[in-house]
C-alpha cells in the first residue's frame, strides 16, 4: 500500500467512543464518527440531542469524559497544547448567530484569525478581508461597517468569509440557516457549498432544516440521546428507512421520538 | 440537621467561589507576563476607565470635600478647633474619600459594563469564537482589563485628592470665611506624602476589584439575558463590597499607628 493510498484512507476526522456529560446528564454515549477528506457531513438531530457538544468538543471548547478525537490521524488528547492548537487551527467554524465581534468592524472581523496569529500586517488584512468577503457575495465596502449594521444573512455571510479566511481545510457549520428566511437560507447553503467544493474543504454541519441538510451534505448521521442512531448518504435522508430518522426528518408529531419523550 | 446541611453547602459554596475568583485572577494576571501584549485593548480599557470616568469621580470628589467642610465645622465650632478642618478635610478626602468613592463610583460605571460587555460575549459565543481563531479570551479580553483598572484608578484618586481638598478649601473661604492664605498653609504643612502614596496604594487595589469582579462575572455568566443581568449586579455588588471590606483591611495595615 502507498503512502497516498494509506494518506486517502485515514480519514480528516475520526471520533471513536466520544463521552460527555454534564452532571447526571449524559449528552453524548460513545460517539463514533468518520468524515472523510474533502465531503460534508451533516449531523442531524432534535434540540439537546448533543449536536453542539459533539462540534465543541472536537474544537476544544468542551473537554469531553471519555474517547478519542483524531485530525489527519493524529490523536488531540496525545498532542501537545501547541501542536493541538496548530491542528485545530486549521479549523474554520460559522456560529449559530455568527459570532461576530461588536466592538470590530466586519474587516477586522473577517480578518481576526490571520491578525492574532501575526500571519500578515493590518493593511494586508484589510485587503485580504475585502478579498474574502468577495467570495461569499458582499461588497469589500462592508467591511467599513460594524456588525450592528448588517442584516441576519449579511452576519452569516461575514461569519463564513471569517472562517474560510483560515484556509478552509476543515469547516464546521452550526444550524447556518437558523433565523433565515427560506431564500436567504438557500443562498447560504449555496455560499456553502461553494465554498466548500472550491476549497476542497472537509466539512461538518449540524442542523435542524432538512433542505439545508440535503443542500449542504454528502453523508448525514442524526444523533437522538447523545447516541448516532443512523448514518447514511445525506439523499437519503428523506428515505431512511429509520423510524427515527424518518420521524425526525418529516416531523411527524407520532413516532418513536415522542413516545421516548412521554416515558 | 437541613439548617447545618445547608449552611455547610452554602460555606462550600463560597469557598469554591472565592477560589474560583482567585485562580481566575491570578490566570489573568499572569497573561500580562507572557506575550502577545494586546496594547491597543489596554489602551482602549484605560482611556474607557481613566478618562471616561473622569466626570462623575471629579464631582463626586468636589461635593465629598465640601460636605467634610461643612460637617466639621458644625462640630468643630462646638470646641473652638475650627482651625483643624484643613486637615480634618484633607485626611478625610485622601486617606478616605477618595479612593474608596472613586472605587465604588466606578464599580457602579466600569464593573457592570465590562460585565454586560463580556457576559454578552459569553451567550452570544463571541468567546468561543475568539477560541476557534486562535486567541486566548484570558489574554485578551481579560488582562488588558485588569491591567487597566490597576493603573487607571490611581490617577483618577490623584485627581480626586485635589478636587476634594479644593471643595473642602471653595467652603471654607467662601462661605465660612476661612482666609484662603492661612486654610492653604495649614493643608500643605498637613500633606504627607505616606498619606498620598498609600491612597494610591488602595486606589490599586480597588481598581483591580472592579476589573476582576466585573471580567469574572462576565466571563462566567449563563443564560441568556437574564444571565447577563445577574452578573452586571453580582459584578457591582461584589466590588463594592469588597473594596469596602479591602480599604478597612488595609487602614488597618498602613494607617492604624
Amino acid at each position: 500500500m502507498s503512502g497516498a493510498q494509506a494518506s486517502a484512507e485515514v480519514p480528516k476526522i475520526r471520533i471513536r467512543g466520544l463521552h460527555k456529560s454534564f452532571g447526571d446528564k449524559v449528552v453524548l454515549d460513545g460517539i463514533d464518527l468518520d468524515v472523510a477528506a474533502g465531503t460534508s457531513t451533516v449531523v442531524i438531530g432534535g434540540s439537546g440531542s448533543g449536536k453542539s457538544v459533539l462540534l465543541k468538543c472536537i474544537l476544544g471548547l468542551v473537554e469531553p469524559d471519555a474517547g478519542t478525537i483524531e485530525i489527519d490521524g493524529q490523536d488531540l488528547a496525545r498532542l501537545g497544547h501547541r501542536a493541538r492548537e496548530t491542528v485545530r487551527a486549521q479549523i474554520g467554524m460559522l456560529f449559530q448567530n455568527a459570532a461576530l465581534f461588536d466592538s470590530l468592524p466586519v474587516w477586522e472581523n473577517v480578518a481576526f484569525g490571520l491578525l492574532a496569529q501575526g500571519r500578515t500586517t493590518r493593511a494586508q488584512a484589510r485587503v485580504r478581508a475585502g478579498e474574502l468577503l468577495a467570495q461569499v457575495g458582499l461588497d469589500p465596502s462592508v467591511g467599513e461597517l460594524s456588525p450592528a449594521e448588517l442584516s441576519g444573512g449579511m452576519q452569516k455571510r461575514v461569519g463564513l468569509a471569517r472562517a474560510i479566511a483560515a484556509g478552509g481545510r476543515i469547516l464546521f457549520f452550526d444550524e447556518p440557516t437558523t433565523g433565515l428566511d427560506p431564500i436567504m437560507g438557500a443562498v447560504i447553503d449555496g455560499l456553502i457549498v461553494d465554498c466548500v467544493r472550491r476549497l476542497g474543504s472537509t466539512a461538518v454541519a449540524i442542523t435542524h432544516d432538512m433542505a439545508s441538510a440535503v443542500r449542504i451534505g454528502d453523508q448525514a448521521a442524526m444523533l437522538f440521546r447523545g447516541r448516532l442512531v443512523w448514518q447514511g448518504a445525506a439523499s437519503h435522508l428523506l428515505d431512511s428507512g429509520n423510524a427515527l430518522v424518518d420521524q425526525f426528518t418529516h416531523g411527524r408529531r407520532e413516532g418513536p421520538i415522542q413516545m421516548e419523550l412521554r416515558k | 440537621m437541613n439548617f447545618v446541611g445547608a449552611t455547610g453547602r452554602a460555606v462550600l459554596a463560597g469557598l469554591a467561589g472565592t477560589g474560583s475568583i482567585v485562580l481566575f485572577g491570578a490566570s489573568g494576571l499572569s497573561h500580562l507576563l507572557r506575550p502577545p501584549f494586546y496594547g491597543r485593548l489596554f489602551w482602549r480599557s484605560f482611556v474607557d476607565f481613566a478618562y471616561f470616568s473622569l466626570p462623575v469621580v471629579a464631582l463626586t470628589a468636589v461635593f465629598s470635600g465640601m460636605v467634610i467642610a461643612l460637617q466639621s465645622y458644625t462640630g468643630f465650632s462646638r470646641y473652638g478647633a475650627t482651625s483643624a478642618i484643613a486637615n480634618i478635610v484633607l485626611i478625610s478626602v485622601v486617606r478616605e474619600l477618595a479612593p474608596v468613592l472613586a472605587g465604588l463610583m466606578v464599580a457602579g460605571r466600569m464593573g457592570a459594563a465590562m460585565a454586560a460587555e463580556l457576559g454578552t460575549m459569553r451567550v452570544t459565543d463571541q468567546i468561543d469564537a475568539l477560541r476557534t481563531l486562535g486567541t486566548d479570551p484570558m489574554k485578551y479580553l481579560v488582562a488588558p482589563r485588569l491591567l487597566a483598572g490597576l493603573l487607571a484608578l490611581p490617577l483618577l484618586v490623584l485627581v480626586a485628592d485635589v478636587l476634594g481638598v479644593a471643595g473642602g478649601f471653595l467652603i471654607a473661604t467662601a462661605k465660612l470665611g476661612f482666609n484662603p492664605g492661612t486654610y492653604l498653609t495649614n493643608t500643605v504643612n498637613f500633606l504627607a506624602v505616606s498619606d498620598v502614596s498609600l491612597s494610591l496604594a488602595k486606589a490599586a487595589v480597588f481598581g483591580l476589584i472592579v476589573s476582576l469582579m466585573g471580567c469574572y462575572h462576565g466571563y462566567t455568566s449563563r443564560g441568556g439575558a437574564q444571565g447577563v443581568g445577574a452578573a452586571t449586579t453580582s459584578a457591582v455588588v461584589s466590588a463594592s463590597i469588597l473594596i469596602l471590606a479591602f480599604d478597612y483591611v488595609l487602614t488597618e495595615l498602613f494607617f492604624s499607628r
